[in-house]
């Protein structure tokens, strides 16, 4: 490993560890606010590990304690169903290889993964943060519900800690690298607003992938570049 | 019933992750196509992002968070460390809402 290979890695280390707190406070969060919906703990802590999506893991939740198993099931998968995409932009640079590095690292797939590997700049990087920021994760919010689980109404609202404004903030820091093209930025801005406009009248999860639609904005003209008044 | 509903979110969770990952290397996308994936993937992170930062439950989140957000992306678009950013975020939506804002 060079020496530049070794402090990238060292800085994308404490930038996973970083975000690896939040989500352990958040998993603390989780485990106490689905035991308090009267699920037995060992299936919430077979949840974080199973499921291993926390937005919709709080969703079902909340619906299975509004007496609605159904809903949950079918509300959760709705928001999951950008994984798909995920996949799809990943799969070359990061997961190829054997069978079980399919396999395992499928399971590795969340927001965080697939921003930091995005923000890397070549394939190999991509694929150490890729692998590094999922598997910390993985064990941060395992290990944070095992603890909420444990501690029960004694743990804190995360919200205290401002962690809500954290992931959103993070998501944009990584995504920036990607964004530096005029046409990017205008294809992320487009969907993003969409996503934003439609989130009160859509269910959760379909804002989210009504925001391809801005896609459709490279089809688009770019506006003709202006001359400078001289 | 609990058990039942957890096993098929658990295992439809996965199949939208392990699709995707199958689906790339199986499609004869063009090129034009595959090289657009990395933007796809960062529209949806950009689309998630901002419905974090603005909305919850499907009505507006309130004024620390997107507070906290802006603070954070200010930061990052200003190419300061990816820590600072989101400590500075979390601490500003901290410091409002100890402030009584919601």
């Amino acid at each position: 490993m060079g020496t530049s290979e070794r402090t990238s890695t060292s800085r994308l280390a404490r930038d996973v560890a970083a975000i690896a707190v939040a989500i352990t406070a958040v998993g603390v969060s989780f485990g106490a606010i689905a035991t308090a919906a009267g699920l037995p703990a060992w299936l919430v802590c077979a949840m974080s590990v199973l499921v291993f999506a926390g937005g919709s893991q709080f969703m079902a939740v909340g619906l299975i304690a509004a007496g609605n198993p159904v809903a949950a099931v079918l509300a959760g998968l709705l928001l999951n169903a950008r994984h798909l995409p995920f996949g799809l932009a990943i799969a070359g640079p990061v997961l190829g290889g054997g069978r079980w590095t399919t396999l395992v690292g499928s399971h590795l797939m969340i927001d965080e993964s697939v921003a930091f590997a995005l923000a890397q700049p070549d394939a190999s990087a991509r694929r150490r943060a890729y692998w590094l920021a999922g598997g910390t994760l993985f064990v941060g919010w395992n290990a944070g519900t095992l603890l909420g689980v444990a501690l029960g109404g004694a743990a804190g609202d995360p919200g205290v800690l401002g962690l809500d404004a954290a992931f959103p903030a993070g998501l944009v820091a990584l995504l920036l690298p990607s964004l530096r093209g005029v046409e990017a930025r205008r294809v992320a801005l487009a969907g993003a607003a969409l996503a934003v406009l439609t989130t009160p009248l859509l269910p959760a999860g379909l804002p989210v992938l009504l925001a391809l639609a801005g896609l459709a904005a490279l089809a688009l003209p770019l506006p003709p570049r202006r001359e400078a008044p001289c | 019933m609990l058990i039942v509903a957890v096993l098929l979110l658990a295992a439809g969770t996965y199949g939208f992750r392990l699709a995707g990952v199958l689906l790339a290397g199986r499609l004869a996308l063009p090129d034009r196509v595959r090289r657009m994936l990395p933007l796809v993937a960062a529209t949806l992170l950009a689309a998630l992002a901002a419905t974090a930062a603005l909305t919850e439950g499907g009505g507006f989140a309130g004024v620390a968070r997107p507070a906290g957000v802006l603070v954070g992306v200010v930061l990052a678009w200003r190419r300061a460390p990816f820590i600072v950013v989101v400590v500075a975020a979390a601490a500003t939506a901290a410091a409002l809402r100890l402030a009584g804002l919601p």
